[in-house]
């Protein structure tokens, strides 16, 4: 039994979980300051940043030097390769929250209007994906992470509605610009959480079960 | 050039110990097969009864089917001749002590009646050079003994006698684990050079080295054959758990 090497990766899954709970704060943060608009929860988004890159890279050379000194096979190696992926989607899980509460910051220079999109809607859902796609790593699910993908379909179909109501109200009434394009750019750095909530569920299906399903059928216009 | 061996339903007993059970797999030619799993699995009685050395315990008996090419290894053959067309390396280097650098290549050559000193000469050169080692050895060839030489030359020494006679396949009971890494890559480089032209079987407890040289990938465990199939798959996501278990050191 190599005791060691296995407490090792276990070492590596709450480090990668520490920087998952970081990072869902960090876009639960922002959503929450878009929706109060209140600018000091934006600084705590933007603040919080360098905490996860810190970690970032620090599960990177954990998994580095596993990889190196332990010269893993099959589940384990698989499971180093998943770690390393995730947490650079993490990582830019917690760029995305960063991108929202400077957006939300520069919305604080226009009138607080209702705009045709729900942004919190939106943000709730890619933040369940989320949580479903680490839910599935913690508890080695590749079904529970199969059912990630179903939700992107929803957070895109979302993400596509909300571009065409903006874009329609930017014809309509000009001078509302600035605040739905802040909107609009919100939207798609919320779909991009879901993209990366997509890629950690396939990171998962491949440490569970050795298959590599990035791109399968992947049809883009 | 190598050739395929075939096994078919090979069982294997030491006394009343059943150490190989209905072992059947395609060995294909100018290769290499790694065999692994842990000590006692059967492994090395499994190529020891693909030369017919394990007859060679009086308390050992095998059945079964092995073909090598179409030679029918236990029907159509004599051991002799079988370990002729059939080299094999083992873990420690065995050089004979008292004999010379170029005695010690061509032992298997003279066992095998041959005494013409122009081709005893070129099977000297072409062996040792296809052993990497010729280069360092040419010049000391009648004057040094083969015990003289480090360990990673003695082995490689070892390997240039098997190819001595001209062999088809070459089998390597852990070749490698008393050598340190530099000449560990030396043999290495060479198995990966001489798949070309023979068949290599090679029994390791370095599943690095494993996954490193061998195309395809064997695991043995409790006398049993649990899985063979590429190397990639085994060490990267073998079929069955105990394959699993055993390469991840979740084993025992």
């Amino acid at each position: 039994m190599r005791v060691k090497f296995h407490q090792s990766l276990d070492e590596l899954k709450e480090k990668l979980l520490m920087m998952a709970g970081m990072a869902e704060q960090a876009i639960q943060r922002s959503i929450e300051a878009y929706r109060t608009r209140d600018l000091s929860i934006c600084e705590l988004v933007l603040r919080s940043e360098p905490a996860i890159n810190r970690l970032e890279r620090e599960i990177d050379q954990m998994a580095l030097d596993l990889l190196a000194m332990e010269q893993p096979m099959a589940i384990d190696l698989r499971f180093i390769l998943s770690v390393i992926r995730i947490n650079a989607d993490l990582e830019r899980v917690g760029d995305q929250a960063v991108n929202v509460a400077v957006r939300v910051r520069a919305m604080g220079a226009f009138a607080n209007i209702d705009l045709p999109v729900d942004i919190p809607k939106l943000a709730e859902l890619a933040s369940a994906m989320v949580r479903k796609a680490l839910q599935a790593f913690i508890e080695g699910d590749a079904e529970m992470a199969q059912s990630v993908f179903l939700m992107d379909d929803q957070v895109d179909k979302m993400n596509d509605a909300a571009y065409y109501a903006l874009s329609s109200l930017i014809k309509e009434q000009p001078e509302l610009t600035p605040q739905s394009l802040n909107a609009l750019i919100i939207a798609r750095n919320l779909e991009r959480v879901g993209d990366h909530a997509t890629n950690i569920a396939e990171d998962v299906i491949f440490w569970v079960r050795g298959a590599d399903v990035r791109h399968a059928g992947a049809v883009h216009p | 050039m190598g050739v395929g061996i075939l096994v078919e339903n090979l069982n294997a007993w030491y006394g009343s110990t059943h150490t190989l059970q209905d072992i059947n797999l395609h060995i294909p030619a100018n290769h290499a097969t790694a065999l692994i799993g842990p000590s006692g699995c059967g492994k090395s009685t499994f190529v020891r009864c693909l030369n017919r050395m394990h007859e060679t315990n009086p308390i050992a008996r095998a059945t079964g089917v092995v073909k090598m090419g179409d030679v029918d290894v236990y029907r159509d053959a004599s051991p002799v001749e079988i370990r002729r067309r059939v080299g094999m390396v083992f873990q420690r280097p065995n050089p004979f002590p008292t004999m010379s650098i170029y005695d010690n290549v061509i032992s298997g050559l003279k066992l095998n009646g041959f005494r013409n000193r122009r081709v005893l000469d070129e099977t000297v050169e072409r062996s040792l050079r296809q052993a990497a080692l010729w280069e360092e050895v040419k010049d000391d060839l009648k004057k040094k003994s083969g015990a003289s030489l480090s360990g990673g030359q003695q082995q490689r020494m070892c390997i240039a006698r098997a190819l001595a006679v001209d062999p088809e396949v070459l089998l390597m009971d852990e070749p490698a684990s008393a050598l340190d890494p530099v000449s560990t890559s030396k043999i290495e480089d060479l198995i990966f050079q001489l798949k070309t032209q023979y068949t290599i079987v090679i029994v390791t407890h370095n599943m690095q080295q494993a996954a490193r040289v061998a195309e395809n990938t064997g695991f043995f465990l409790n006398g049993k054959l649990v899985e063979f199939d590429s190397t990639h798959k085994i060490f990267t996501n073998p079929r069955d758990k105990r394959t699993e278990d055993y390469i991840t050191g979740r084993f025992g």
